[in-house]
C-alpha cells in the first residue's frame, strides 16, 4: 500500500504534522526512542577521527560503486546467473510486483513469508499479493506488529517504533486467537515467534531485502538480528530477494566497512546477530536452502536521480536510519506524518525520485537545514544541500526532462513575487536604505500580529536606529 | 558540513571588515556596535562597508537561488582589501564561506572571488579566540548563563567551541549546559513561518531545557535563534502574566562587552 502517498498538498502535510506535534504522549515516546538510539550510536563512535576515517572509506566505496554502476550491475547479473540465481529487472514498482506474481503463480503459491524489506514496502508488494489472493506475512517482529495493526512502518529500521508496549499488548490480545493481554516483552516476543514458526513452515515463498549485492562474487548480503531473515531465505522452497539497483558493490572486501558503518549507525551494534551471505540455491548434496533463488532489481526512479550529478549522492544511502534518529523534525512528528515509505531526511531526499515532486515536495521544506542528518550520515550524503536543491527544483520553472519528476510543483505566484520583491530591496542599496529606515522610524507601527511568527512568539520590532546609524554616531 | 577543522588563522590584523548581517542592522544594532567596540579595544580598525545588506541566506534556504544570488552578488564586491571579514553570526558567516562558492558555480570568476572571500570570513567568537586572543577582566557580580549555538555556527563554522571558550574565560560567569544543547531551536529561517507547529514544538523544548538549567540569561552569537528562543519564552511570560522576562537573551558580543568593563556611550 505504501506506494500510495498519503497526502497531496502542503496543507495535508501541515495537518498531519499539527496532529502529530499536538500529541504529547507520542512526542515523549519518540523523544525517548531517539535519545536511546542516539546514545547507542554515539557509544559506537567514541573517537571522532576514527569515525571520519571510516566514513571516508564508506563514502568512497559507495561513490566508486555508483560511478561504475552500469558495469557493476552487468557483472552482478552475470555472476549471479552463474551461481544459479534468476535475475529480473523491474523498471517500475508495478513491474517488480508482476515479476514476483509470475513466480508465485507458476508454483501456485498461497503463502509468502517476508523478511524485512523497505523496497517491498516501496513497491507495495503486500498489497499486490493480497490483491492476487496470496498471503504475504511479515516476519520481522516490528513489521509483524505494524502489519497486524494494519499500519505502515514509521521508521526504516524500527518499523513499530511509534507503538508503546501497552499498545502492542492490546493488539496481540485482540488480533491473535487465544492470546491474553500481557505487557511482558519476552512473552510478547515468544507469542509472535510461535505464530511465525508455523508460517515459516507453511510458506511457499520467502521474500527478503538485500543490504549489499556483491558483483565480483555474485553474493547477496542480508543484515538482521532476529534470524527471521535466515529463515525466510532458507526454509521456503523459493527465495525472492528484492532490492534497488544502487545496492551493488564491486568486491566482497567492500562489505565489511559498509557493514560496520551500517550496524553502528543504525542500532549502535558493533555487529548484528546475523549477517547472511547468500550465494545461490541449494546445491546437490546440500540438506537445506531454497530450490530457486530470484533477485528483482528495482529501478523505480533511481536512474533519473542517477543521471543528475548532485542528486546521484542520494543513491549512496545504505539505509541505516541514523539521519532520522538525529532529525529534530522527525523526533517531533514521527514517521507517519511524512506519508511516504521512507520518512525523515532520507525520505525527503529519496521520495521525490520515486514518486515525483508533485506529491512529495512538502518533505523537502520540512527541515530547518540544521545539518544533524548530514553530520551523522555514515556515507556522507550532503543531505541539507540536497534538500535545498529539491526546494529549488520544486519552485523552478517546469521543463521537460527535468532531473526530477514534477519540477515546478511548488511554484506559486505570490511567494515568487514576494521573493522577487525581497531581492529587489536587499539587492539595491538605495531601496534597502529607504525601506530599513522606514521600518526603524515606523517601529511604533510594527504589527502585534505577525502571523505564524507571533503564534508562539512575541513580535519582532525594529530597533529605533539601525546599526548603520549607530556607527555614524560612533565614529563621530 | 565537517568543514570546521584545520582552519588557518592569520596574525592579529590592523584592519578588519565588519559584515553585520541584516538582522543585526535592523533588529539588534547594539550587538553590531558591541562587536565594533570589542574589536576596536584590541587596537583593530573596523571598516563597515555601508553598501552591505544581507548575505542572501533567507532566499537561498527557501529555494530561491536566483534571488539569493542577486543579493549575494552585491556583497561580493564590498571587501576589496585582503582584510579579514568578521561576522557576528555563525549562520551568515557559513553562508558566505560555504555556500557562496556553489551559489556562483556557473560563473567561474565570481565563484573564485566567493571562495577567496570565504577564506577570510570569520565568525566573531572564532575571530576573538583564534586571531585576537581575547583576554579581559570579568565583572565582579556572579551570573549564570546558558549558551545556545546556532546549527550552522556549530556544524559549519565549529564556533560552539570558541563561544564556549570565551564564556569559560570569564571567571565570575557560570556557564551551564542545557539538555540537547546541540539540537536545533526550530528557527530555520522561513521554516518558522512555513511550519509553525513543528517550529513551535522545537522552540518549546529548547526553552524548557534552557529554563531547567536555572540560567538567568541565554547567550547566543546568532540573532535568528536568539529571537526565536527569547521571543518564545517571552510569549510564555505574557501568557503567564509575568511582568519581567524569565528567560532574557543577549548577543554574545553585547554580553562580552558588558562583562569585560566596556563603556556604554
Ligand atoms: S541518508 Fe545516510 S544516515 Fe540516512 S539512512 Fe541513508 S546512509 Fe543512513
Amino acid at each position: 500500500m505504501s506506494q500510495t502517498v498519503h497526502f497531496h498538498s502542503a496543507k495535508e502535510f501541515a495537518d498531519r504534522t499539527r496532529a502529530a506535534v499536538g500529541n504529547p504522549a507520542h512526542r515523549r515516546s519518540f523523544r525517548g526512542a531517539m535519545d536511546f538510539l542516539q546514545a547507542k550510536r554515539a557509544a559506537q563512535f567514541p573517537d571522532p577521527q576514527a569515525f571520519e576515517n571510516l566514513r571516508t572509506l564508506g563514502e568512497a566505496i559507495r561513490r566508486y560503486s555508483l560511478a561504475h554502476l552500469p558495469d557493476l550491475l552487468e557483472r552482478l547479473e552475470a555472476r549471479l546467473t552463474a551461481n544459479g540465481f534468476h535475475v529480473h529487472w523491474a523498471e517500475t514498482a508495478e513491474d517488480a510486483n508482476a515479476i514476483a506474481l509470475d513466480i508465485a503463480r507458476r508454483i501456485e503459491a498461497r503463502h509468502v513469508i517476508k523478511g524485512k524489506s523497505m523496497v517491498s514496502e516501496e513497491v507495495g508488494f503486500n498489497h499486490a499479493m493480497e490483491a492476487a489472493g496470496i498471503e504475504a506475512l511479515e516476519s520481522d517482529m516490528g513489521e509483524y506488529i505494524v502489519q497486524l495493526a494494519g499500519e505502515t512502518p514509521s521508521h526504516i529500521i524500527m518499523p513499530a517504533i511509534h507503538k508503546t508496549k501497552q499498545e502492542i499488548a492490546t493488539l496481540f490480545a485482540e488480533r491473535i486467537p487465544g492470546v491474553d493481554y500481557t505487557e511482558d516483552v519476552d512473552e510478547l516476543i515468544r507469542i509472535g515467534r510461535q505464530v511465525l514458526r508455523r508460517k515459516f513452515l507453511a510458506a511457499d515463498i520467502g521474500l527478503s531485502g538485500v543490504n549489499f549485492a556483491v558483483a565480483e562474487t555474485g553474493t547477496l548480503c542480508l543484515v538482521e538480528n532476529e534470524g527471521n531473515g535466515r529463515m525466510c531465505t532458507t526454509v521456503p522452497r523459493i527465495h525472492i530477494a528484492i532490492t534497488g539497483i544502487e545496492k551493488v558493490v564491486e568486491k566482497l572486501e567492500h562489505v565489511p566497512p559498509l557493514y560496520s558503518l551500517l550496524t553502528r549507525s543504525a542500532t549502535g551494534q558493533a555487529v548484528t546477530t546475523y549477517l547472511n551471505l547468500i550465494s545461490g540455491p541449494r546445491r546437490s548434496g546440500e540438506l537445506d536452502g531454497p530450490e530457486e533463488v530470484h533477485l528483482i532489481l528495482v529501478d523505480n526512479g533511481r536512474s533519473r536521480a542517477y543521471a543528475d550529478e548532485q542528486m546521484r549522492a542520494t543513491l549512496q544511502c545504505i539505509r541505516c536510519g541514523a539521519c532520522m534518529n538525529h532529525c529534530p523534525v522527525y523526533a517531533r512528528i514521527g514517521g507517519h506524518a511524512y506519508g511516504t515509505t521512507y520518512p525523515g531526511p532520507i525520505g525527503a531526499i529519496v521520495s521525490p525520485h520515486l514518486l515525483g515532486l508533485e506529491s512529495t515536495y512538502p518533505l523537502a521544506f520540512a527541515s530547518t537545514l540544521c545539518g544533524a542528518c548530514g553530520e551523522v550520515c555514515p556515507v556522507r550524503i550532503p543531505i541539507p544541500e540536497l534538500l535545498v536543491r529539491l526546494r529549488n527544483e520544486a519552485q523552478a520553472l517546469p521543463t521537460a526532462n527535468a532531473p526530477v519528476r514534477g519540477r515546478g510543483a511548488a511554484r506559486r505566484m505570490l511567494p515568487s513575487a514576494v521573493w522577487r520583491g525581497w531581492a529587489f530591496v536587499y539587492g539595491h542599496l538605495k531601496t534597502y536604505r529607504l525601506v530599513s529606515w522606514l521600518l526603524s522610524r515606523g517601529r511604533a507601527l510594527s504589527p502585534a500580529n505577525q502571523g505564524a511568527w507571533t503564534a508562539s512568539r512575541t513580535p519582532l520590532v525594529p530597533a529605533p536606529k539601525r546599526l548603520r546609524d549607530l556607527l555614524k554616531e560612533h565614529s563621530r | 558540513m565537517s568543514n570546521t577543522s584545520h582552519r588557518h588563522y592569520p596574525a592579529k590584523p590592523g584592519d578588519v571588515y565588519l559584515f553585520a548581517t541584516c538582522l543585526v542592522d535592523q533588529f539588534a544594532p547594539e550587538a553590531g556596535l558591541d562587536t565594533v567596540r570589542l574589536l576596536e579595544r584590541e587596537g583593530i580598525r573596523v571598516h563597515f562597508p555601508e553598501a552591505q545588506t544581507c548575505c542572501g541566506q533567507p532566499a537561498y534556504s527557501s529555494g530561491y537561488p536566483d534571488e539569493a544570488r542577486a543579493v549575494a552578488r552585491q556583497q561580493l564586491d564590498l571587501f576589496p582589501r585582503p582584510w579579514p571579514v568578521v561576522v557576528p553570526s555563525g549562520s551568515c558567516a557559513a553562508m558566505i564561506r560555504h555556500h557562496y562558492p556553489s551559489l556562483f558555480a556557473d560563473e567561474p570568476t565570481l565563484a573564485e572571488r566567493a571562495r577567496e572571500l570565504g577564506e577570510r570570513v570569520f565568525e566573531l567568537s572564532e575571530f576573538l579566540v583564534h586571531v585576537v586572543g581575547f583576554q579581559h577582566n570579568d565583572a565582579v557580580e556572579p551570573c549564570t548563563v546558558a549558551l545556545h549555538t546556532s546549527c550552522h555556527a556549530r556544524r559549519e563554522m565549529g564556533s560552539h567551541t570558541t563561544s564556549t571558550a570565551l564564556l569559560r574565560g570569564l571567571p565570575n560567569v557560570k556557564l551551564v549546559e542545557q539538555a540537547h544543547a546541540e539540537e536545533c531551536c526550530g528557527f530555520g529561517g522561513t521554516f518558522a513561518i512555513r511550519h509553525p507547529d513543528i517550529s513551535e514544538a522545537m522552540a518549546d523544548d529548547k526553552v524548557q531545557s534552557l529554563r531547567a538549567t536555572g540560567a538567568g540569561l541565554v547567550v547566543s552569537a546568532d540573532c535568528g535563534c536568539l529571537f526565536n528562543i527569547v521571543g518564545h519564552a517571552a510569549k510564555q511570560d505574557e501568557r503567564a502574566g509575568n511582568a519581567k522576562p524569565t528567560l532574557p537573551g543577549e548577543h554574545l558580543a553585547t554580553f562580552l562587552w558588558r562583562r569585560t568593563g566596556g563603556e556604554r556611550s
